[in-house]
């Protein structure tokens, strides 16, 4: 069955390229993916007429318990027969349908058969879950090809009615599915029904929850509205899903859980009376129509009610009904639909007031229609009439039901006659219609369906043998399918059926004011359109009350909910419990007094100048804290990051205006100091609450032993980085070569890896010989921007700084230093070259892309770990190297060091990807904007 | 560098609060410079916040000082993690007011418009007509169920 399933999306796939090659046509070999599901089940009917099953079943996601069960049994085996078989059929018809020129073929084809694939595995899945996802595949493809035509609105429209109809149905269902399932323990249908069921309230609601995606798929009351929209379809599809496949995946559901779940309360009231009203009003809506699409989608409304109720009943005799009835109404429902259709390919129209004389001119097309009609409107001995006969006889207990059943069955006579007579009659002052040649491949899949509909109906004592381990497992089968049972009240009331519904037809003139005007007050659509307007509304109140596209506001939100919930758990935790010292050294005092004077200053201040030399001065603070806590690390690093973070901003800062932009919300910034006091207050008291929070011992009481013994270093924190949690660090370096790159493409216009800036004249040494050139690129700068003092000193100190940051780098293992602080004292060094020099010093100081330093970095950094991965070790384990040299002596290396030297160059390789963008590139905006006179004018070819 | 096994203290803890509540009130600015200073402020809060988890001491270099009083190397790793981020993240945000600067010749922050869109949309109590894919079946007479035209509710601020 697994095979089937694949061959069908195999099909799908390549469908687009074999439409590409032959146009149309190519739905011919597509036509043999549902043939080979028709052929396969037909070959399996041994199997399944003594009652058994074919089961296969595959493993698919262990963790969840589901596997791929596909379980055929004598319903599933119909339903296949069905999907197969007029699958292949509307196939063959489409080849011919669709003209070569038509657009969207190749998608139609595709989704079709992927349509015909899923539905097969609805058919055949045994498993809820498998059930629920083919379920929503044959939703999504038939959204697809009801909205064939894309540019016409009505048919979008109703391809996402009748997606949110059909999906809303199917979530309610998944729940019911989830609490089956989850009680029974297993999703298997089969081991479901072994199981024993849940009691109460709990299985009503699952049934009820069950029952609204089966009716809403199945197009019942009160979803029924979708199914006439959905006829913007191309006819094929009206016939494959409207007529023989999706419609009736609601109506096998309810079939497959009826043994089961019949008896469950609300089941039968809910099936019944949803089933009656349907086929009724579906009737009656039939005979106003004057679309012939539209009458048949009406009929089938109305069909799909009556089978409901008779699938639903959950007796043996209903059952057995059923199954004859699933198989006479896709049988005739397809062959009127494609018979419709080739109506409106040649004629142009299915309007029936515009046809006429059409039963004359194409005899054989009348031929075909109105044997699938008389199927339709249940005259012997065609299979309509066998499975009415069996739907009577079943009912002829309940008397109620069995009214409506006559009445709604008239009603479908009337209907059928219409529908002959609109199609193929002759009107007085109607033009003669033409439809022209019809070519054989379009007539001969309505034909083949109406001419089995004619030789199933005599055979109806086979049917009988094949349909009744369905039955069976409602009880014991008392009545049988038969084309005569004798003069028996079914045939009686058959009879009245008929005589009524030729009645109707006639009165057909007197009638029409009161069709018109006799309806239902409400529209299905008129409730669709109310629910969707309402949702909409809802939306967007909730999202314009909580929406205010305010950047601050928003913060404000999160900030407060910040301090009501912390706060709370912080209060409720009573911090001022613990006693705490109150410094450890006077200096901390000093530092803090420092840091907060620094920070309230930086809140009020109108320059931007100050405002960052405020924050910088807290950074410093900080830095200073670090020291006085026993943390030199982090004091290195915090020195080196203030400093890079001071010049970065003065890069930006030159371009800024110098003042803040004058506020007019005075009232608004108490608010914001509020919300900031009481965010500082919250997170004060956390610090507190933390601090006498510990119970167990730091895992970091083990680290400097790991440190020694594992990372063979004695800097706790570098050797933590580098091995300990190492991994923390490779994600860090993936966040800095992000954030480097997001700079440079906020900065650049084109790409920043172009050719570097280079000198625009010859080296200076030419023009002034005899005086030293401390810097290259110092004369490329203007005099009044040049500092002979900087660029004498940045020429003496830049290759110490270099050496220094190699120092921390290697020595980082043992001592305070790393990959880390080495890196940022080296981005030092380049920022003063840059400083000092401008761009072109820059470009002689790092004669390397940015992004090639970065993607260096990164692949140091990652080779490390897979170099230990290589070497049987785990992934950035570290290995200790000895090694002995002769002037050095006896030294050793540990591997992560290497890792140290991947996030050195991503340090350096970030700092240069910043001076590169806001330094460099800014100094270009800046020039081109002087050159063109000021303003925001850059220079778009971008040369330096 | 006092002795070991000394937590936080009550100074550390109001450096905290005061850094955290410079940094939110400037977070809450519409100006991206002062909220950017606004972020390097609160981060300067909470790295010492997370350093406050682990106790102090000597520096963590295994043979410096005794075993047991060195400080917690937990917690400064993270920060050290932190700041370095926190590096990226201002010349994230610096070339962001930079680029604002370039293009509106500003660094504030408006109000998001579409957001606005909606908030009008909901004062006018309409629907955006878009979501509905127009005007529904009837639009094509062909579709659907012929009946006298009946009054449908006429949505929004559709064309004309």
């Amino acid at each position: 069955m697994l095979v089937l399933l694949i061959l069908h999306l195999l099909a799908a796939l390549v469908a687009p390229l074999l439409v590409r090659w032959w146009g149309p046509r190519a739905c011919y070999p597509l036509a043999l993916a549902p043939a080979a599901a028709f052929g396969w089940a037909l070959a399996r009917t041994p199997a399944v007429d003594d009652g058994g099953a074919v089961v296969e079943t595959y493993p698919w996601i262990g963790q969840l318990g589901l596997e791929l069960a596909l379980r055929l049994t004598t319903l599933s085996w119909l339903m296949t027969l069905l999907v197969g078989g007029v699958g292949a059929l509307v196939l063959v018809y489409s080849a011919h349908y669709f003209r070569r020129e038509s657009r969207g073929v190749a998608r139609f084809a595709a989704v079709l058969v992927a349509f015909a694939g899923a539905m097969l595995g609805l058919v055949l899945a045994d498993d809820l879950l498998l059930i629920y996802v083919c379920w929503e595949l044959t939703t999504i493809f038939s959204y697809l090809l009801i909205g064939h035509s894309t540019e016409r609105r009505s048919s979008r429209w109703a391809a996402a009615q009748a997606l949110t109809v059909t999906t809303f149905g199917g979530l309610a269902m998944l729940v019911g599915f989830l609490m089956l399932g989850g009680h029974a323990g297993s999703y298997r249908w089969s081991a479901i029904t072994a199981a024993e069921l849940p009691g109460g309230a709990y299985l009503v609601t699952a049934v009820v929850l069950i029952l609204v995606g089966a009716l809403s798929k199945s197009a019942l009351l009160p979803f029924n509205s979708w199914l006439p929209v959905a006829m913007a379809a191309p006819t094929p599809v009206s016939a494959y899903l409207h007529a023989a496949a999706m419609v009736k995946a609601g109506v096998y559901l309810i079939g497959l859980l009826a043994p089961v779940l019949a008896t469950v309360g609300p089941w039968r009231p809910v099936v019944v009376v949803t089933g009656l009203a349907t086929m009724l009003l579906g009737g009656w809506a039939a005979l106003r129509q004057t679309d012939l699409k539209l009458l048949l989608a009406y009929g089938t409304v109305s069909q799909l009610g009556l089978l409901v109720v008779v699938v639903g009943a959950g007796t043996p005799d209903a059952a057995l009904a059923g199954a004859a009835m699933l198989l006479a109404h896709a049988l005739f429902k397809a062959a009127l639909f494609l018979v419709v259709g080739i109506i409106d390919h040649g004629a142009g129209t299915r309007d029936l007031r515009e046809l006429s004389g059409l039963g004359r001119r194409a005899p054989l097309l009348a031929a075909v229609a109105l044997l699938a009609a008389a199927s339709m409107a249940g005259l012997p001995p065609l299979v309509g009439f066998v499975a009415k006969e069996a739907v009577l006889a079943a009912f002829t207990d309940q008397p109620v039901v069995l009214a409506v059943l006559v009445a709604g069955t008239a009603l479908t006579v009337a209907y059928s006659a219409r529908f002959c007579w609109g199609a193929f009659a002759t009107r007085a002052g109607v033009e003669p219609t033409t439809v022209g040649r019809i070519a054989a491949p379009m007539l001969v899949p309505p034909a083949l369906l109406a001419g089995v509909g004619l030789v199933a109906g005599p055979a109806a004592g086979i049917l009988d043998g094949l349909f009744r381990p369905y039955a069976e497992l409602f009880g014991e089968v008392g009545k049988d399918l038969a084309l005569w049972h004798g003069l028996t009240p079914a045939l009686g009331l058959s009879a009245l059926a008929v005589a009524g519904g030729a009645a109707v037809h006639a009165l057909r003139g007197p009638l029409t004011p009161v069709l018109a005007r006799l309806r239902s007050p409400v529209s299905g659509n008129q409730g669709y359109e109310w629910v969707t307007r309402r949702f909409d509304r809802l939306a967007i109140e909730v999202t314009g009350a909580t929406q205010r596209g305010s950047l601050p506001q928003y913060l404000g939100t999160i900030l407060l909910a910040l301090v009501v919930v912390s706060g709370g758990a912080m209060l409720a935790a009573r911090p001022w419990r613990h006693r705490i010292a109150l410094w450890d050294t006077p200096l901390q005092v000093v530092v803090v007094a420092v840091i907060a004077v620094a920070a309230v200053l930086a809140v009020g201040a109108r320059r931007r100048l100050t405002a960052m030399l405020l924050v910088g001065m807290t950074g410093y603070g900080s830095a200073m804290l670090f020291v006085l806590y026993g943390a030199p690390d982090l004091a290195l690093t915090q020195f080196l990051v203030e400093t890079a973070t001071i010049a970065v901003f003065v890069l930006v800062l030159r371009r800024l205006p110098e003042r803040f932009s004058a506020r007019p919300l005075r009232r608004s910034r108490w608010v914001r100091r509020a919300i900031g006091v009481s965010v500082g207050a919250v997170t004060a008291g956390l610090a507190l609450a933390a601090a006498g929070a510990r119970r167990d011992p730091t895992i970091s009481d083990a680290f400097p032993q790991l440190a020694v013994s594992e990372g063979y270093g004695r800097n706790v924190v570098n050797v933590t980085l580098v091995d300990i949690r190492a991994w923390d660090t490779m994600g860090e370096l993936a966040v800095l070569v992000v954030a480097a790159t997001g700079v440079a493409s906020l900065v650049f216009e084109r790409s920043r890896t172009g050719p570097r800036p280079q000198r625009p004249e010859p080296p200076t040494r030419a023009q002034r010989p005899g005086r030293p050139v401390w810097l290259r690129g110092g004369a490329t700068l203007h005099e009044r921007h040049r500092s002979i003092v900087l660029e004498v000193v940045t020429r003496l100190i830049f290759h110490t700084v270099i050496v220094v940051s190699l120092f921390l780098l290697f020595s980082g293992h043992n001592a305070p230093g790393g990959g880390f602080a080495g890196g940022l004292v080296a981005s030092l060094g380049l920022a003063v070259r840059y400083l000092a020099g401008g761009r072109y010093e820059l470009a002689e100081a790092a004669p390397i892309g940015a992004g090639t330093v970065l993607g260096a970095g990164l692949a140091v950094s990652v080779g490390t770990g897979v170099v230990a991965l290589l070497a049987g070790g785990s992934v950035l384990q570290s290995a200790r190297i000895d090694l002995s040299l002769p002037v050095l002596g006896e030294f050793y290396l540990v591997t992560s060091l290497f890792f140290d030297i991947g996030v050195y160059l991503v340090v350096v390789g970030l700092v240069l990807d910043i001076l590169r963008s806001l330094g460099t590139e800014v100094d270009r905006h800046i020039e081109a904007a002087g050159r063109s006179g000021g303003g925001l004018v850059v220079d778009k070819r971008g040369s330096p | 560098m006092t002795g070991g096994g000394a937590g936080p203290t009550l100074v550390l803890v109001v450096a905290v609060g005061v850094l955290v509540a410079s940094g939110v009130s400037l977070l809450l600015e519409r100006s991206l410079t002062r909220i950017l200073l606004g972020v390097i402020l609160l981060s300067n809060g909470v790295n010492l916040l997370i350093l406050l988890s682990g106790r102090s001491g000597a520096a963590p270099v295994v043979g410096a000082a005794p075993g047991g009083t060195l400080s917690d190397a937990l917690p400064q790793a993270m920060v050290l993690t932190a700041i370095v981020i926190t590096f990226g993240f201002t010349a994230f945000l610096l070339a962001v007011s930079y680029r604002s600067w370039y293009l509106t010749g500003d660094d504030e922050v408006p109000d998001d418009i579409e957001d606005r869109q909606i908030v009008r949309q909901a004062e006018r109590n309409e629907v955006t007509t878009a979501d509905l894919g127009g005007e529904g079946p009837d639009a094509d007479p062909e579709q659907v169920d012929p009946e006298p035209p009946r009054r449908r509710p006429r949505r929004g601020d559709g064309p004309g």
